[in-house]
């Protein structure tokens, strides 16, 4: 499965979602790659992905996508992720 | 990079900011004064906001103040600043914003394991309260490095 967290730069706020999607991944025993990429290169970067975490600031730029875009509010809440990333790959 | 200790300089604790420009700049200028930035990388945080919007308000209160690895980061860094009167963003949720963490990287590899470091420290919910709260630097370096006590 491949997952990828987008923000505006590719990095920061993408990086600390990558970083908790794969713990909270990890816990669930799913095997992914994340990663992360701005918001720029999304169409690339995601024409293969599953799922696709993002702020809602994205969500439109993301536009049309194969993938479950998943919007996330509390970057640290890493309930919050398994929440919704249990709903998108469970 | 890990999560170097935070020079004092990098450290600005209860200050004034009138918008979410002025908190961002305060994040841009701790990482100039700590020797990690250029004046421009603080421009190109505010850029960043003001072509995306606030979405660097990525928990309640806390703000990651950041932009692509570039001739602007003369080396890897963290500024931290808390502000005395909390800012709105214009965030949708996460508003009003009491912490920012300016950060920067030489390297997109190297901002990883520096904000592997931040998810650390602020997978704690209690964190960035405690954070906003603290009076001084000494107690903010214990949060952000995980060993505060309670």
């Amino acid at each position: 499965m491949k997952i990828v967290a987008i923000c505006g730069a590719g990095i920061g706020s993408s990086g600390i979602l990558k970083v908790n999607a794969e713990r909270v991944l990890q816990r669930l025993g799913v095997t992914a790659t994340v990663i992360a990429a701005d918001i720029d290169s999304v169409a690339r970067v995601a024409a293969d992905a599953q799922v696709i975490l993002t702020s809602e600031e994205f969500v439109e730029a993301i536009g049309r996508t194969h993938a479950d875009v998943i919007v996330v509010r509390n970057y640290f809440d890493t309930d919050e992720l398994t929440q919704k990333l249990t709903d998108a790959v469970g | 990079m890990s999560l170097p200790a935070l020079a004092d300089r990098a450290i600005v604790l209860q200050a004034h900011a009138a918008d979410w420009r002025a908190a961002v700049r305060l994040a841009g200028d701790a990482l100039v004064d700590s020797g990690c930035t250029t004046a421009e990388y603080t421009e190109a945080m505010l850029r960043l906001v003001e072509t995306h919007g606030p979405y660097i308000v990525i928990a309640p209160g806390l703000a990651l103040a950041h932009a692509r690895p570039g001739p602007e980061v003369r080396h890897d860094g963290l500024s931290v600043v808390t502000l005395a009167e909390p800012v709105e963003f214009g965030h949708a949720h996460n508003d009003p914003v009491s912490v920012v963490i300016g950060l920067a990287g030489v390297a997109a590899d190297a901002h990883l394991s520096a904000v592997a470091d931040l998810a650390n420290a602020f997978n704690d919910s209690s964190a960035i309260q405690a954070l906003s709260r603290a009076t001084n630097r000494e107690d903010a370096r214990a949060i952000l490095e995980g060993r505060r006590v309670p």
